[in-house]
């Protein structure tokens, strides 16, 4: 829109526009603050941050000694490990399953199909909460505690993202399914071949997301180990802060949730559209 | 209210913004909009017709030039002090809000002794409704009507306020053809009853012509011609607004002035006088009227095929200078076509053909009959 | 079974296994679980059904605390975030330059690690013997005396809680909001414009309600969101929120799990099953509200 040259009106509309700049400043320094605080105290020495009775806004001697302390006190960096194990597995395994399960929805005809789906998206109105118990019992009784498989197998599963791509896959014509058929692709070649290159952005948006959600997941993790070779950073930076080094040493504590915290920072930076465009079309957090 | 437009230029920042350069939207536009007339402002898509539509009303600021509603400079005046009404492609009406809703909203606006009654807003409301015929519709939202019922009342609630211009930008774009018809009618009613300076913009030719008191034809933001109708239709000034008036649309052809006749090219023998054109290289343009069956006419064409339309009859043909595959021409279904050897000769009638300098396409006037030869 | 039938079971067959396992079955056994009396976890007897462990949950100064503290929690966060983020939404949609930078500086708390983040506000707004932290500091140019936010008065604990809360949910709410109002055609801004709408009566009479489908989907989901907080608390006030009297329900159900006073799955699902039917009937009431409300107008959710 443009704005008017009436000299009252610009003036009234310049004004506008400093107040709504600043107030938008506001907000972004609200939120860009605990991180400036998080990567500043984790440079600050140990003795210097807990001379300071009144907190420095910055440091004159920044240093890495509190990033090897991170990793040398606690195995962070099999915490680390750990998650990007979890994490990609568990991703791994929920677009190959959400995968086939949106084609069978999407394109294939059987009886019922209609009313499974159905149910299919009943099931996204279960919370977490209530699944949680059983599940703790369940992989208590298969013995799978402080394991892999215990973390992974409950985590898979998301009705949600099955949705998503059933929808997408559905915006494919029927015709290239039917030119597939008559050349005698089989059914698996066209998902591989046609289907999947087609809507690689919703796969990319969801194996995205799925990564983020796998990366910060707390509670199950919680619940289902408590042997530290098998902690997720979320359990590891907790177990810091509770038992840890984290009691006392501050800048150590942040150097921890630093390192915690870049791989995803540094994951949205790249994909950005990706990641904002997803995150709109159904929320993990919210 | 009359209408003044003086020298109006709009520039934007240009889209690449690498080029850090501007695109001019409106060149210099100069016209007047006489009192209580219907214009059309006509144009193909991207002409800057729709931008001068919104600087009439105020929405966009001009980069340059001044309007001026009768006497009134009203150039920089915020739209809502100028008393104009307008109604948009899509009609905007408030998907959330009523018919009569959406009528009010306007009046509602209305601040110190302009401030109106609730009573009087809804009889104001309900008179507007009557005059475009949808007063039965007042509690029905926006999404519960046809295209054409939104169309009705887009325009009360532009007329609600009794402004001095009312401003129409593709007011049948979003209609099925039928309705088109009966709209533009409805619009031209409408118009005459309330005799309200019109603005609307279009596309359509045909849409612009049948309505319209006078047209401005644009193109890329430069006014190409204005007049009535007919007159401009008659009397195109350049090969653009010849080629953009009419259907089905005027024939071009490559010619060459000699000697004060116009030969077609790649044929030999002359086809019109042409007096006072100076020689050289021409476009010529025929409108499909312009042809009269004659066997011993001078223009011989390749015969395609005849259309028969009822009252006219469509000739589909062929000729080396013309610049698209075919030729229409149009004559009365009466005068019989001989197409026995696939070919068919025309006389052409003068006021009909049109010359344009090959170079600037612009129209070489005939000689007025006596002045010269 | 035909053979194409046959094959699309197949398809399914890996997902439906997964969610029959831990979607299906668990939501059925947890209600069985909710009604068994005296279950011993360890020789999986029970000796009664009945209604005991609700009213066990119910009876529990624990629980009653963590459903106040959920209560007080939803109550501030879901209307100030939901207006908050309506505001900076209508502020980025009122700017050009920069608006994309300021979207992605919002939007970073989403990525986050809540649990680590949250250290950040603990270390911020904590009072200790070396230091009265940084927040503390800023009271204190306003002439406020030192509040410890983190294990002092419970009103600064709970204010700390739901100033983190709304930190994380808000970069969902304004991407969701900065997309509805860029969904809103220009042309209607540009009718009220030309009838000389006053800002304000264009914001309430047409944003809004072209908007209110986005806003009751972001109360709804923001209500459900804030009924489950639980990650938010423990990364403020450790794991043993009972001790800090800042227990959610989630919370009490996981303690009641699997924690210092743990392995009372019975009672877990019982406080479960109560928080799920206090979300769906508070779900419900919006629904209702929102429809009567906003119901005629707009675009609905798809």
């Amino acid at each position: 829109m443009s704005k008017l040259p009436a000299n009252s009106k610009t003036r009234r509309g310049g004004l506008r526009g400093a107040v709504t700049y600043l107030a938008l400043s506001i907000w972004a320094v609200v939120v860009l603050f605990p991180f400036y605080w998080m990567v500043l105290t984790s440079l600050k020495s140990y003795a210097a941050y807990n001379s300071e009775h009144i907190p420095a806004f910055f440091t004159l001697s920044p240093t890495l000694e509190n990033y090897v302390q991170a990793f040398t006190a606690v195995p962070l960096g099999g915490y680390l490990l750990n998650t990007l194990i979890f994490a990609v597995i568990t991703t791994a395994v929920m677009v190959v399953v959400s995968t086939l399960a949106a084609y069978a929805f999407a394109r294939l005809r059987f009886p019922g199909r209609d009313l499974v789906f159905g149910f299919f998206l009943s099931m996204m109105m279960i919370p977490s909460e209530l699944v949680v118990i059983t599940n703790f019992v369940t992989i208590t009784n298969l013995d799978l505690r402080n394991s892999f498989p215990g973390l992974i197998l409950p985590s898979i599963t998301s009705v949600f993202y099955i949705y998503l791509l059933k929808e997408n896959f559905e915006q494919v014509p029927d015709e290239l399914y039917r030119a597939a058929k008559v050349d005698g692709t089989s059914d698996l070649k066209y998902l591989w071949k046609v289907m999947v290159p087609i809507c690689r952005p919703t796969i990319v948006t969801i194996t995205i997301l799925k990564l983020i959600e796998c990366w910060n997941s707390y509670v199950w993790p919680r619940l289902i180990t408590d042997d530290r070779a098998y902690y997720l950073v979320s359990n590891g930076i907790q177990q810091i802060r509770e038992e840890g080094f984290g009691r006392e040493n501050i800048p150590a504590m942040m150097a921890a949730v630093v390192v915690i915290s870049v791989p995803l920072v540094l994951l949205f930076l790249a994909f950005r559209n990706k990641i904002m465009e997803g995150a709109s079309r159904g929320g993990l957090k919210g | 209210m009359n209408i003044k437009l003086e020298g109006l230029t709009k520039r934007f920042p240009a889209r690449d913004k690498r080029s850090g350069g501007e695109v001019t939207a409106v060149d210099s536009l100069t016209f007047e909009v006489p009192d209580g007339t219907l214009v059309g402002l006509l144009g193909p898509s991207g002409c800057g017709k729709s931008t001068t539509l919104n600087m009439i009303c105020g929405l966009e600021a001009p980069s340059e030039g001044r309007i001026f509603f009768g006497e009134e400079d009203v150039t920089a005046a915020p739209p809502e002090l100028r008393g104009v009404g307008m109604v948009f492609q899509n009609y905007a009406l408030y998907p959330h809000l009523t018919v009569l809703q959406n009528i009010t909203f306007p009046l509602e606006n209305l601040k110190g002794d302009k401030k109106l009654s609730k009573a009087e807003m809804r009889r104001r409301a309900v008179e507007t409704a009557r005059l475009v015929q949808i007063e039965n519709l007042l509690d029905r939202k926006p999404r519960e009507l046809s295209g054409g019922q939104q169309q009705r009342v887009a325009i009360a609630r532009a007329l609600v306020k009794t402004p001095r211009v009312l401003l129409l930008d593709e007011p049948l774009s979003n209609l099925d053809a039928r309705l088109r018809l009966q709209t533009r009618e409805e619009i031209c009613k409408i118009q005459r009853a309330t005799g309200i300076t019109t603005v609307f913009v279009t596309h359509d030719q045909e849409e612009a012509m049948s309505i319209s008191d006078r047209i401005v034809v644009m193109k890329d933001g430069v006014l190409m011609q204005q007049g009535e109708p007919q007159q401009v239709y008659d009397d195109p000034a350049s090969l653009f607004v010849a080629k953009f008036l009419g259907t089905p649309p005027i024939n071009v052809f490559a010619g060459q002035v000699k000697a004060g006749r116009l030969y077609l090219e790649g044929s030999g023998a002359p086809v019109l006088d042409t007096p006072g054109v100076p020689e050289g290289p021409v476009w010529a343009g025929i409108r499909p009227e312009g042809f009269v069956p004659d066997t011993a006419g001078p223009v011989c064409c390749g015969l395609n095929r005849v259309e028969v339309l009822g009252r006219d009859v469509s000739i589909v043909c062929t000729h080396p200078a013309c610049q698209a595959d075919t030729i229409r021409a149009i004559i009365p279904s009466r005068s019989l076509v001989n197409g026995a050897d696939n070919t068919v000769h025309f006389a052409l009638k003068p006021d009909k053909v049109f010359l344009f300098d090959r170079e600037t396409e612009t129209r070489l006037p005939f000689a007025p009959p006596g002045a010269e030869s | 079974m035909d053979r194409s039938s046959r094959k699309a079971w197949l398809y399914l067959l890996p997902a439906a296994a997964l969610l029959a396992v831990f979607l299906v079955y668990p939501v059925i056994d947890v209600l069985i679980y909710s009604f068994e009396e005296g279950f011993n976890f360890a020789s999986q007897t029970y000796w009664g059904v009945g209604l005991y462990n609700y009213s066990y949950v119910l009876h529990d100064p624990y629980f009653l605390q963590a459903v106040e503290n959920t209560f007080v929690l939803v109550i501030i966060t879901v209307p100030v975030s939901t207006t908050l983020a309506l505001a900076i939404s209508a502020a980025l949609a009122s700017i050009k330059p920069l608006r994309s930078l300021y979207q992605t500086i919002y939007f970073l708390p989403y990525v986050t690690n809540t649990l680590a983040v949250g250290l950040v506000f603990m270390v911020l707004f904590q009072k200790t013997e070396y230091t009265d932290g940084l927040v503390n500091l800023m009271l204190e140019w306003f002439g406020a005396g030192p509040i410890d936010f983190i294990n002092g008065p419970h009103w600064a604990k709970m204010f700390v809680l739901c100033f983190y809360t709304i930190w994380v949910v808000m970069p969902f709410k304004i991407l969701v909001l900065t997309g509805a109002l860029a969904s809103v055609n220009p042309d209607y801004y540009k009718a009220a414009r030309v009838d000389g709408t006053s800002r304000a009566r264009i914001f309430f009479r047409i944003t809004l309600p072209m908007i209110s489908p986005m806003l009751v989907y972001l109360v709804i989901t923001g209500f459900i969101g804030a009924f489950k907080a639980y990650s938010d608390a423990v990364s403020l006030f450790g794991t043993d929120l009972n001790a800090a009297g800042m227990n959610t329900i989630v919370g009490y159900v996981y303690d009641m799990l699997y924690g210092d006073s743990g392995g009372y799955p019975s009672y877990a699902s019982a406080a479960a099953i109560i928080l799920f039917v206090i979300v769906l009937t508070i779900t419900c009431i919006n629904l209702l509200i929102s429809r009567r409300v906003s119901g005629e107008g707009g675009v609905h959710i798809q």
